[in-house]
């Protein structure tokens, strides 16, 4: 078997050395009567021709994003990822090194590590960052225990603006955590009033930007309502390439960023393996979870990178929401920052100004359509459309025809009859005059 | 001039080499940030279409503060970067208990199919079908490999799957109306099975283990009442060895009422030829990036699916992938009866880490049944080997025969002068990662010897060799291993400054000096 | 001076309490990076965790060895932790109780007993 180097000779020679007389008598730990002696009912290995042969098959039956017009979003985003990107990070160095422990000869990680927390909190406007995180969901739940821990309160209010998996996340840690969860209504018009909710046991408002229908407000007022009373300003971006057009959270007074990272470097994978981003201001960074890379010397005075402030991480307090979630997203890390690292100031700037003119030329069209509303005053590369009929049978015959129009609200949002119209429709670099058109035309079709 | 390359011209220490700090093929690269010309960039996009904006007053004002490179020195720097890794590809790396075994590049080449790599997760049901067969493929493999008749998915890495089983377990109990608040663990535990207990509202409770290393099954016992919801156990245990009681000790704890979780982190140890599920266990998670060779990447992304008992299935949260009539279908949000009404919620937002299940999947189609116990019978053996000729100079914590890694104390270092640490310095220097040090805590600077299945016998005796060199070396020459390593892109580094005085991003007004302060 | 199980110790002067680890608790826990100290003003009862100190291996909780109100806190810790393990027992004190019972101090040992019981430890 191609991976397995030990021939029968090496197993003979080595049994002779451990003076045993068979591999079996190494289990000898082992009951006789959980030992399989045959394999157990599952096909036996195949080569590489047959398992690529199996696994294109099954890979056939998917209608990828790029091959049809897709205007899909709601917290995944299909960029053009530069060649060299895949390229760096399959080189083995990258790929197969395992978490940098050993600093000496993981100085490639963590100097890499170093620059990701940089670009992070530069982008997201804020003090510091950490090495990453599963993903901007975890990151999110992650951020809403760090502000239980930072102000010792237990409550926290999720605007309806936020991601409703995300949501479903931060809800379910509450529900085992110990601490109350508030979510407001979805808020597909962009109008509610968080600030409103604030009370003296409330830790933190949970807010996205651009919100989960598109919607772009000025956090300040919210932010200030917070601190007023104690309370933190937890902000959520799903979509990090807005950040290059749009004001950054801290700007506005965010205490904690937890962000989705996807769109920078790592593509659509069916929802993962993403890349999370966590950001705070100084005065939080011991309260932060996940890993940190930080700045340092070596014995000859060299300037060099270590995992640090790591004892948060295993570390058992009982009384307090302990994060074990502490892994960070790795190789994802890495082809974010080599993309950010091609793009530059430069790059950012025009990619952010590209996604949002595609998808105000979208919005335009659109609106041209008869019955077909746009929801949105404000937004970065996605907003909320209304149609006459329920989004998800459009989707769906839509889908049939290999166009793929957007999310139907519904799917996250089942049984509200208000938001059975709605449709989360995104534009991106890629999306073309002929992909705008094709959706126009289809959706005239459908709507007649 | 940049302030980097007045910090080279300036010069440090190099060994007596040119002021570049280059020696040979090992180069030292400076921070991106230290390489921006303002404007520069590494992607040609062309102008966006002139449009009235809509971003609500809100666009960004000001730089950003990003560096400009070109995609030469982009490549160039992460090429260099790469260089000063150490990694899987290039050498023998005994963690124990991380199972760094050989990564597949079909399984890089599997993931990166378009039609795996380039679908969106909330594309229509019609359009995925083939991703929710893989998913509906790769479970199978998971239940029938552990004899359990239910998998959680989407948990991102083994700790939440830890957290995802021990949530599962907690429902189940909240669901029968008892409101159990202990977990018992056995000392030698990793230390994310209390903090999970302990981050969802238990307490505690370490057992202390036999002088053999295995449970003490009647200790935990004594400890078992109407108010335990679970034992927590590793199998093999984190000292490398099959708790052959584990059947006791399931029986036991469910005879009170409660579940047995078992931490599948050394599942390579026993992979095709024991099933957990025969064992007793109620929850298990996997390491995708152990066991089933997805690669570690730097330190993720990892995947930790958790299989689970009958019991504890219905409380799976989601998403769940089921067959209906016209093929699959994906429930992702709580229905009000039928599967999925008593999911506990949801851990991660979309499908799980479906990059990582492809490739899982890639591997486990490779070995095929007969593969996998091929693996762990070669991992076993592996280890065995190392402990095997090096047990007359290294101290093997417990006797006998180990599983698929090798535990090892610092007796042999008694009055040497030379820590376990510092031979784990000096390993490097010989050119290997080194093992797991200091960890499990039960054992007195502890060494952990994985060596995997994926080395052939020509690797493990050079390792085997090197070890015993060393081992040799520590009697006579302690300063070689209080100095070490010194072959290295960098010495030992100062972890006591980087945590006093953290300095964890790069700042523009910082001299980014090299030389020490 | 008095000392915990917990390898805290006591020093009481005019109904002050100053309190701090030991020097075999600082050697246990390797350099010191971080203490984090508690407000001035927080009332804590013997045996409540009352500060928090991390090395780079570990975070240990630091429990009140009596209950007093924290009056002071050493704020030299903030910049050089290091006082910790240069000397735990003097100019590494983590901060000054208004006692609020004398007889705690009853329960805790004194120097020799202290000793007796780390020399146990092993």
């Amino acid at each position: 078997m191609r991976y397995l180097p030990l021939t029968p000779d090496d197993r003979r020679e080595m049994l002779g050395a451990i003076g045993a007389a068979s591999v079996r008598d190494l289990f000898k730990d082992v009951p006789a009567k959980v030992w399989q002696s045959r394999p157990v009912d599952l096909p036996m290995h195949l080569g590489e021709l047959e398992v690529d042969r199996a696994l294109s098959a099954m890979a056939a039956k998917n209608i990828a994003s790029g091959q049809v017009p897709s205007f899909l979003g709601a917290g995944a985003y299909k960029h053009h990822v530069p060649s060299s990107v895949d390229h760096l990070i399959q080189r083995g160095e990258f790929l197969t090194a395992y978490t940098p422990y050993q600093p000496e000869i993981a100085q490639g990680t963590l100097q890499m590590l170093f620059e990701f927390q940089t670009q992070v909190a530069l982008v997201t406007g804020m003090d510091v960052a950490n090495a990453s995180m599963y993903d901007g969901s975890t990151a999110t739940a992650e951020a809403v225990m760090m502000a239980g821990r930072v102000t010792r309160r237990n409550r926290a209010v999720l605007s309806g603006g936020l991601h409703p998996q995300y949501r479903d996340i931060v809800e379910t840690h509450g529900k085992y955590g110990g601490f109350k969860v508030e979510s407001l209504n979805p808020d597909p018009e962009g109008k509610e009033d968080a600030a409103a909710k604030l009370g003296d046991d409330v830790s933190c408002v949970v807010v996205q930007y651009p919100s989960f229908f598109g919607h772009v407000r000025d956090l300040k007022p919210l932010a200030e309502a917070c601190h007023a009373k104690g309370a933190l300003l937890v902000v959520v971006t799903t979509e990090i390439v807005s950040l290059g057009a749009l004001e950054s959270p801290g700007a506005m007074g965010a205490d904690i960023v937890a962000a989705e990272g996807q769109s920078i470097g790592n593509g659509l994978n069916y929802g993962g393996p993403y890349v999370g981003l966590f950001a705070t201001r100084e005065k939080f960074v011991r309260q932060m979870p996940g890993r940190l890379s930080g700045q340092t010397v070596d014995g000859d005075g060299r300037r060099g990178w270590v995992l640090t402030l790591s004892t948060r991480e295993q570390h058992i307090r009982r009384e307090k929401a302990t994060s074990n979630i502490c892994t960070n997203a790795g190789l994802c890390a890495l082809a974010f920052c080599i993309h950010m690292t091609l793009l530059g100031e430069a790059g950012l700037k025009r990619l952010a100004a590209i996604n949002h003119a595609k998808a105000v030329q979208l919005a335009d069209k659109l609106a041209g359509v008869p019955g077909v509303s746009v929801v949105n005053q404000s937004f970065f590369n996605e907003f909320t459309v209304k149609l006459p009929k329920p989004a998800a049978g459009v989707v769906d015959r839509l889908a049939a025809k290999r166009i793929l129009a957007g999310v139907p609200v519904s799917r996250l949002v089942p049984g509200d009859k208000d938001l059975a119209n709605l449709l989360l429709v995104a534009a991106t670099e890629i999306t073309t005059d002929q992909d705008m058109d094709a959706l126009v035309v289809a959706l005239r079709e459908d709507l007649r | 001039m940049s302030d980097w390359s007045k910090a080279v011209s300036a010069g440090f220490k190099p060994d007596g080499t040119v002021t570049t700090g280059n020696r040979g093929l090992q180069m030292e690269e400076a921070l991106s940030f230290e390489q921006d010309a303002p404007g520069r960039t590494g992607v040609d996009l062309p102008e966006p279409p002139k449009v009235k904006d809509r971003l609500g007053g809100l666009a960004r004002k000001g730089a950003i503060g990003l560096p400009g490179l070109s995609e030469p020195q982009v490549v160039r720097h992460f090429t260099r970067l790469s260089q000063k890794n150490y990694a899987i590809d290039a050498g023998l790396y005994p963690l124990g208990s991380c199972t760094m075994k050989h990564n597949p590049r079909l399984n890089e080449k599997m993931a990166r199919l378009p039609g795996f790599g380039d679908l969106h997760p909330l594309a229509p049901e019609s359009a995925v079908q083939g991703a929710l067969e893989l998913l509906d493929q790769l479970a199978h493999w998971l239940k029938t490999l552990t004899n359990m008749p239910a998998v959680a998915l989407s948990p991102a890495a083994g700790a939440h799957g830890e957290l995802c089983g021990m949530l599962c377990i907690k429902a189940a109990l909240e669901a029968k109306g008892e409101n159990r608040h202990r977990v018992l663990v056995p000392e030698s535990a990793h230390g994310t099975n209390p903090a999970t207990a302990a981050a969802i509202g238990f307490t505690v409770e370490a057992v202390p283990a036999k002088a053999n290393g295995k449970v003490d099954v009647e200790a935990f016992k004594a400890k078992l009442g109407p108010d335990v919801a679970a034992i927590m156990i590793t199998n093999p245990n984190t000292c490398g060895i099959f708790e052959t009681e584990i059947s006791a000790l399931a029986d036991a704890v469910h005879a009170i009422g409660g579940y047995l979780y078992c931490d599948g982190a050394n599942f390579n140890a026993i992979v095709g030829r024991v099933r957990p599920g025969d064992l007793g266990v109620d929850a298990m998670h996997i390491n995708l990036h152990k066991t089933f060779s997805t690669p570690h990447g730097g330190g993720g992304p990892g995947s930790g699916p958790v299989v689970l008992s009958a019991a504890l299935a219905p409380y799976a949260p989601l998403p769940l992938t089921v067959h209906g009539k016209d093929g699959f279908k994906v429930i992702e949000t709580t229905p009000a009866s039928g599967e999925g009404a008593k999911a506990l919620g949801r851990l991660k937002v979309f499908h799980g880490q479906m990059g990582m299940f492809v490739r899982a999947l890639s591997y486990m189609m490779s070995h095929g049944a007969d593969g996998l116990a091929q693996v762990a019978e070669d991992a076993v053996l592996n280890a065995n080997y190392v402990l095997a000729r090096c047990k007359d100079l290294m101290t093997p914590a417990f006797d006998g025969y180990c599983m698929h890694e090798a535990l090892f104390d610092d007796r042999f270092l008694k009055d040497t002068g030379v820590t376990t640490l510092d031979f784990a310095k000096a390993l490097i220097d010989a050119g290997y990662h080194p093992m797991t040090v200091y960890f499990p805590l039960i054992v007195h600077g502890a060494m952990l010897v994985e060596p995997t299945e994926t080395e052939s016998k020509d690797a493990l005796d050079a390792f085997i060799a090197t070890l015993r060199a060393l081992a040799e070396k520590a009697k006579v020459d302690a300063q070689h291993f209080a100095d070490a390593p010194k072959l290295t892109p960098r010495r030992r580094l100062d972890e006591t400054g980087a945590a006093r005085k953290p300095v964890l991003r790069w700042r523009p007004e910082t001299v980014q000096s090299q030389a020490a302060e | 001076m008095r000392f915990s199980k917990d390898h805290e110790w006591v020093k009481v002067e005019g109904g002050i309490a100053t309190v701090g680890i030991t020097t075999y608790a600082q050697e246990q826990l390797g350099d010191v990076v971080f203490v984090e100290l508690p407000a001035v003003g927080k009332k804590v009862k013997a045996g409540e965790e009352a500060a928090v100190v991390e090395s780079v291996k570990a975070a240990s909780e630091v429990y009140a060895p009596i209950s007093g109100e924290v009056t002071e806190v050493n704020a030299a810790l903030a910049d050089t932790p290091a006082l910790v393990n240069e000397d735990a027992e003097g100019k590494g004190w983590f901060m000054k109780l208004k006692l609020a019972d004398m007889k705690e101090l009853d329960a805790l040992m004194d120097a020799a007993a202290y000793k007796t019981f780390i020399e146990g430890l092993h």
